[in-house]
């Protein structure tokens, strides 16, 4: 710890940061722009400037850039010194020169850096007589606006996409007062975390086009904290509402996991909410006239039909992007016996060795914040910039800290981020892929291996047997036995070494096999006497509550295909389906020979869909902003969403639903009182009951506010329908309120929705919350892990493993397209592809089809026709396929076999369209 | 024994003179609606929204008034044209609620919302009281003839390509080398 | 003790203009105090807004005349009639004109203040019946004011009576032929028209029913006809005050002989009715302490000093 003395008051803080981090963390307020936590001081912006004395006895100090001067022992400075705010409105004075008076007509108004330090630097009137320098603006695509004219040169833009998310296509172009951040053509911006560029530019640049085509400003938002459902990783959000539709989603701080960043699917898909496709209202039809026309019902209508139908021999299928409330209502409607599992079997029997192994001690599952401190990871077969992409942006951090190694040792602070980049060049921590093609991470992988999910076990298994000779080797050799050597090399090497998988494969061998690895890693490491022997293993999540579906399957119920005989049978008198598509789950097959019983069908989802179409009675079923729940994320960490608005009409949170004899349905049904029977039925689930208390702790105070202190419009917004004002919308279960009465919890994260703190509208006010810059919020919520990590510790497996017939295969996954819901959004659907096939040249030449042609899949009854992309960096004599949402991808799991299929012109052209905005990486990896 | 013949007595017959006196003053009251008062340019009656000077809406949907409004009786919503000028989708203003205080009006940045005044705005039916972008927006300027907002701010709407609004140099060619 | 009744038809007319006259006294109070406010009060009603009155008339008539279920309903109902009854009963004793009026009483001073005393009964009874502590505090304040100003009200008269040597009203105008005795008795005078003020509770000495405290006093819980009577009372009070201040220092009819005796009357009554008005629109209302001092410790010394130099006036030109 180092004492500094700021305006002659005496700071403790920590000499590794730099003036300007430490004197945000202390709360005090010095303006800066190029700055940024996460990416370090660059000095760009000149507008942290204070004053800094050599020693007591010096009245005359020098102005210098906070952000550039290490916060050494004993320094004595001054923010408040007139040359210093001198300098400081002369440099935004300077800065806002050619800025374009358009804050009226600018979605970053409100919430903007460059008017909160504009403010604070004291800067009001352009005294410069000069012509203001303009730029066009490019089209960025379906996310991101451009008005290049409002640029203040930071350079955060770029710093964020090209150094920090590793993309290729953002630049700084042109010279001195025309330098232009932009593309080098008009397109769309292919990183995906493009989105993350409406919170870093600190003005009105870049930013969020979905959003300003229903545009609200913050402070008209009414939010709530709340959990992206785009997959497992469990990034928290703030999601906004207006006027009864949600308006944007944007990132809430996580310490550890977003931090400040979310992928483009968490971000852009909210629209989904806002789908022509949303179930309205409830809908039923008697089940013996199948094929008429559903009839609408209300709510109560809606709710007595189900008590009605729900009578007799019930089965439930849950859900897997349901909350832990709603999978627990169902349960307890239909009895623990009767409850099944709505993921695949092969995906449940995967979730399930995946919980075994988070319990297991010395495999630790590390937050993606830990992820990024690891020095050497492997990426097992999962494509995780398109599976869980946050993660995949923490692994490519990851890879820096080989730099930050160099730079300790030569004595370079790591928020010098310039000079650590120079000084590292090229070099990388070991980032290993093993991958059936070409990944968006290989950029940065120190080595890659391109290889069936087969060849994959049985290079994680020969990597394994070479760390630890009691790991039993694979049946047959790898092929390349220096590759293994290397990797074994590196995993053994590392201080901190991280395996990261995943669930895409569905394959249970290739699961174990890596859990293996990580043993026989952690054999390697007590052996060697590393002073942390545990290994980091992490498996990325496909939905958002897997994990929490996989942990209640673990205390009884059956398996997806057991509810599908048992309906196919007609045992059961009705089935409850719960936000659930089965198509996506069975092969289209097994679920119409379930459904060709005539069970009575009552399905409780948000979206229209083939499945629910069939649907007896159809129950509209809140989304995530519409609903408080309880989700799992990949790590067993449970989190508590709120409910962001109150749906119109009959659309009600899924266990509101489901409890019985409840005609009312209305918020007097309560879903702690499901989440305490959950914690004391079952020791995994008993953490929850801290979440519940942790809550009902702040709720005693008194309520949070959800709307802000700014809130406008009350008493006009809902006056077109009636002039007499509506009673607020009441919220008895929840700390926080409907409107904007109630505590606004300054200082206090635990129910931040919305970072806001006097003279900082932006959401740089993030660091008023935080403990210091880039720590823990303040009091923050960060949910809490489910799983005791004390089970046994686990021998090596035996991999059992038949290898395919056939062709081998595997599924492709895209960040936009692949998840069921953020799919119906439209600016994701203007990003994503329709289905399609993948394969190497080798193969499309023995098949004789070119690029863009059809191919023809035929499984065992099921055959498709699809469009082909061939590619150069993909494994031999294999095939990926993407599914899409049309695609049924169980009825493809058995053997496969393609032929080329003769294509016409037409089709030839839409698919040569269709992929001209896919974004691939067959880009090979670096040397070394 | 003076002092309270002064307090009690004198004081309060000079009282009485001085208001009796007021019966010889002019009265001020003014005979509406028999006789329509003078209206000061300045008074803060009946909230229109004006266009600018090449009659196009003024409103840019910025909600600034919304959010000064210390009422909360405004409310808007934004949407763009196709080139990108911006402005409200629908605008309403509950007058059952509003105080003419006229903070939208300080807090317009492009003058579109103005107080007028007329004040002869009551009605038999609340809801009447309620108007829409339709009843508000006027076929004039109003008291602010010449502004155009667009005509100063930096962004492109139809008729008006970057660089052409006020003090604006010419785009930039990125491509281009010279200094 | 002389004893003359008049007429009926000339009792009906009295009591007929009597209570127009009071009743138009609103609307004459109205537009006083707007002429005097620089404002025009009420003009819409009828020509110069005299219809203002029939306009009230019909309102407080058709109003939905309701005893609280809380007050005590016998005491509330006869509270507004005794005030009407007991001023229009002083009314008889009141000389208008030669041969007008009610009697000829020989004891009209007396009866006068007497019907004053019992009137105090109708402001406590109906503070009393409503049940009400803002009536409850009205009525003890109209209690304490009224018994409390009727006794210098009453030692203030005994000089004139002196000087005259008689109680009947119209002695005592007839013997003002030779001069008015507002001249010897102006202390009297003064005094009289002081409490005149606080027995009918107007402004300034409405402390009763003083509405920035105590709602509206002791009228709180009246409303229609029963909250009229109390409210043309007040007037009916102005009226009579007005009239016996002629009466007993303005020389009552006296005046030249160019206009008949009973105009003479009226217009110096209107004199005082618009003096009683300026000090509504002029005086600020004194606590209810500076009142109670006011009276006991000033008024009433000073009207007993006047009764007592009177009686030496008497003596000494008695001994002459």
């Amino acid at each position: 710890m180092a004492k500094i003395s700021v305006d002659g008051i005496e700071y403790e803080v920590n000499p590794a940061n730099n003036l300007l981090q430490e004197c945000l963390s202390q709360g005090l307020d010095l303006p800066y722009f190029c700055w940024h936590p996460c990416m370090g001081s660059v000095g760009a912006c000149r507008q942290c400037a204070v004053k800094q004395y050599r020693n007591a006895e010096d009245k005359t100090g020098t102005v210098v850039m906070a952000c550039m001067t290490p916060a050494s022992d004993g320094s004595i400075i001054s923010i408040n010194d007139k040359q210093a705010t001198d300098f400081r409105s002369h440099v935004i004075e300077s800065l806002m020169i050619s800025h374009p008076h358009d804050c009226p007509v600018c979605e970053e108004g409100g919430e903007c850096h460059l008017q909160d330090m504009t403010q604070m630097s004291g800067h009001n009137y352009r005294r410069y007589d000069f012509k203001k320098v303009t730029h066009r603006n490019q089209d960025l695509g379906p996310f991101i606006n451009h008005e290049m004219n409002r640029c203040i040169a930071c350079y955060r833009c770029v710093r964020f996409y090209d150094d920090y998310a590793g993309g290729t296509d953002l630049a700084a172009l042109g010279s001195h007062h025309h330098v232009y951040f932009g593309r080098h053509e008009e397109g769309t911006l292919e990183n995906e975390f493009s989105g993350n560029l409406v919170e870093v530019c600190p003005t009105g640049v870049f930013t969020d086009k979905t959003f300003s085509a229903h545009y609200t400003r913050k402070w008209d938002l009414q939010t709530a904290p709340s959990i992206c459902s785009g997959c497992g990783a469990g990034c928290n959000t703030t999601p906004g509402e207006r006027y009864g539709t949600l308006r944007r989603i944007v990132n809430r701080y996580h310490h550890d996991l977003n931090g400040y960043f979310l992928c483009d699917r968490g971000r852009f898909g909210y629209d989904a909410n806002n789908s022509r496709d949303r179930v309205g209202e409830a809908l039923y039809r008697h089940a013996h006239t199948d094929g008429e026309p559903r009839k609408a019902l209300s709510a109560i209508e809606g709710a007595r039909q189900l008590d009605a139908m729900a009578s007799g021999e019930l089965i439930g299928i849950g859900s897997p992007r349901a909350s832990l409330e709603s999978n627990m209502a169902l349960r307890q409607r239909v009895g623990p016996q009767n409850f099944f599992s709505g993921m695949g079997d092969a995906q449940l029997s995967c979730a399930t060795e995946v919980i075994s192994l988070l319990q297991e001690p010395g495999l630790n599952c590390p937050d993606i914040r830990s992820l990024e401190l690891s020095d050497c990871v492997l990426v097992v077969n999962e494509d995780i910039t398109n599976t869980s992409a946050r993660m995949a942006l923490a692994l490519r951090q990851a890879t820096r800290n080989a730099a930050s190694a160099m730079a300790q040792d030569a004595r370079i602070p790591l928020w010098q981020d310039a000079a650590v980049r120079e000084l590292a060049q090229h070099s990388r921590s070991p980032l290993i892929i093993l991958s059936p093609q070409g990944t968006r991470l290989d950029d940065v992988a120190s080595d890659t291996f391109l290889g069936t999910v087969e060849q994959q076990i049985v290079f994680v298994q020969s990597v394994a047997h070479a760390i630890d000779a009691n790991c039993p080797a694979p049946n047959c050799a790898p092929e390349n036995g220096a590759q293994v050597t290397s990797v074994a090399n590196a995993l053994c090497a590392a201080k901190r070494p991280s395996i990261v998988s995943g669930l895409s494969a569905e394959s249970l061998a290739l699961i174990k096999a890596t859990a293996n690895l990580a043993r026989a890693l952690r054999e390697y490491r007590h052996r060697h006497g590393a002073a942390n022997p545990s290994v980091d293993l992490c498996f990325a999540m496909p939905e958002v509550n897997t994990m929490g579906l996989a942990l209640l399957m673990k205390e009884g119920g059956g398996s997806l295909s057991s509810a599908l005989s048992i309906l196919r049978t007609g045992k059961a008198d009705a089935a409850i389906v719960l936000e659930n598509d089965l198509y996506r789950r069975a092969s289209a097959e097994a679920v119409d020979a379930a459904l060709a019983s005539k069970t009575p069908l009552i399905v409780i989802d948000h979206l229209h869909n083939a499945f629910n179409a069939k649907a007896h009675l159809l129950l509209p079923a809140a989304t995530m902003a519409e609903q408080g729940g309880t989700w799992v994320n990949y790590e067993a960490r449970a989190q508590h969403s709120y409910q962001v608005f109150q749906p119109e009409g009959s659309t009600r949170a899924a266990y509101e639903w489901l409890v019985p004899n409840n005609p009312v349905r209305g918020p007097s049904v309560h879903g702690d009182a499901l989440l305490q029977e959950l914690a004391g039925e079952s020791r995994s689930f008993a953490p929850l009951l801290e979440l519940l208390s942790s809550r009902s702790g702040i709720a005693a105070l008194m309520k949070s506010p959800r709307q802000s202190h700014r809130f406008s419009g009350r008493t006009a917004m809902h006056a077109n329908v009636h002039v007499h004002e509506t009673k607020q919308a009441q919220d008895p279960h929840s700390p926080l309120s409907f409107s904007m009465e109630g505590l606004l919890l300054q200082k206090d994260a635990s129910l931040m929705s919305a970072a806001w703190a006097p003279a900082w509208n932006s959401n740089q006010a993030i660091s008023k919350f935080q403990e210091e810059i880039n720590g823990e919020l303040k009091q923050g919520n960060k949910g809490v892990h489910l799983l005791a990590r004390d089970g046994e510790r686990g021998s090596y497996n035996k991999v059992e493993h038949a290898p395919e017939q056939g062709l081998a295969k595997y599924f492709i996954e895209h960040l936009f397209g692949s998840e069921e819901i953020s799919a119906a959004s439209p600016a994701i659907q203007a990003r994503a592809v329709p289905a399609y096939a993948c394969i190497g040249k080798g193969l499309a030449q023995s098949l004789g089809v070119h690029q863009h042609g059809l191919l023809r899949l035929c499984a065992d009854r099921y055959s498709v026709e699809l469009p082909v992309l061939i590619r150069d960096r993909i494994a031999d004599q294999c095939v990926g396929i993407y599914c899409g949402g049309e695609v049924n991808r169980a009825s493809l799991c058995g053997s496969v076999s393609i032929e080329a299929v003769a294509k016409d012109a037409n089709v030839l052209a839409s698919a040569r369209a269709m992929f001209s905005h896919l974004v691939i990486s067959d880009t090979l990896p670096r040397e070394g | 024994m003076l002092r309270l013949i002064k307090d009690t007595l004198i004081s309060q017959v000079v009282t009485l003179w001085r208001v009796f006196v007021h019966a010889f003053a002019k009265t001020d009251t003014v005979e509406y609606p028999d006789v329509q008062p003078q209206m000061a340019a300045r008074w803060r009656g009946r909230i229109i929204l004006s266009r600018d000077p090449d009659g196009e809406e003024r409103c840019v949907a910025c909600n600034l008034c919304a959010v000064a409004c210390p009422v909360d009786c405004i409310a808007l919503q934004k949407t763009e044209d196709e080139e990108g000028r911006w402005y409200p989708e629908f605008f309403r203003i509950n007058f059952s609620r509003c105080i003419m205080c006229g903070f939208c009006e300080e807090a317009c940045p492009t003058n579109a919302i103005q107080l007028t005044p007329d004040f002869e705005m009551a009605e038999y039916v609340r809801q009447d009281m309620v108007w829409e972008k339709e009843d508000l927006l006027i076929n004039g300027t109003g008291k602010y003839h010449d502004y155009n907002f667009y005509r100063v701010a930096g962004k492109k709407i139809r008729g008006k390509d970057k660089g052409e609004a006020l003090n604006e140099a010419p785009p930039v060619n990125v491509r281009s080398l010279l200094p | 003790m002389r004893f003359e009744v008049g007429s009926a038809l000339s009792i009906g007319a009295i009591l007929f203009t009597v209570i127009i006259v009071a009743a138009m006294l609103i609307w004459v109070e109205r537009r006083l105090l707007g002429l005097w406010q620089e404002r025009l009060g009420p003009n819409r009603v009828g020509p110069f807004g005299l219809l203002q009155v029939v306009a009230d008339m019909i309102k407080i008539f058709t109003k939905e005349d309701w005893v609280p279920p809380f007050a005590d309903k016998f005491s509330f109902i006869l509270a507004p009639p005794i005030i009407m009854v007991v001023i229009l009963m002083s009314f008889s004793v009141i000389p208008f004109a030669p041969g007008v009026g009610v009697i000829d009483s020989d004891i009209g001073v007396l009866f006068v203040l007497a019907m004053a005393s019992l009137g105090a009964y109708s402001v406590m009874l109906g503070g009393l019946a409503s049940n009400n502590k803002y009536a409850l505090l009205g009525s003890l304040r109209a209690a304490a004011q009224m018994v409390s100003y009727e006794v210098f009200m009453g030692i203030s008269l005994l000089g004139v009576v002196a000087l005259t040597g008689s109680f009947n009203l119209r002695e005592i105008v007839l013997a003002q032929s030779d001069g008015w005795y507002v001249v010897p008795q102006f202390v009297g005078f003064v005094i009289f028209l002081i409490a005149g003020v606080a027995e009918s509770h107007r402004l300034p000495f409405d402390i009763p029913e003083a509405e920035q405290e105590i709602v509206a006093g002791y009228h709180t819980e009246y409303s229609g006809m029963k909250f009229g009577m109390f409210f043309v009372g007040e007037y009916l009070g102005v009226l009579l005050i007005s009239s016996l201040l002629v009466v007993l220092f303005c020389g009552g009819w006296l005046g030249p002989a160019f206009l008949p005796p009973i105009v003479w009357f009226a217009l110096k009554t209107a004199f005082f009715i618009a003096f009683f008005i300026l000090l509504r629109a002029a005086i600020p209302r004194p606590r209810y302490d500076q009142l109670m001092n006011y009276g006991w410790l000033f008024l009433l010394p000073l009207s007993l000093l006047n009764l007592l130099l009177t009686g030496a006036f008497i003596l000494w030109q008695g001994g002459m």
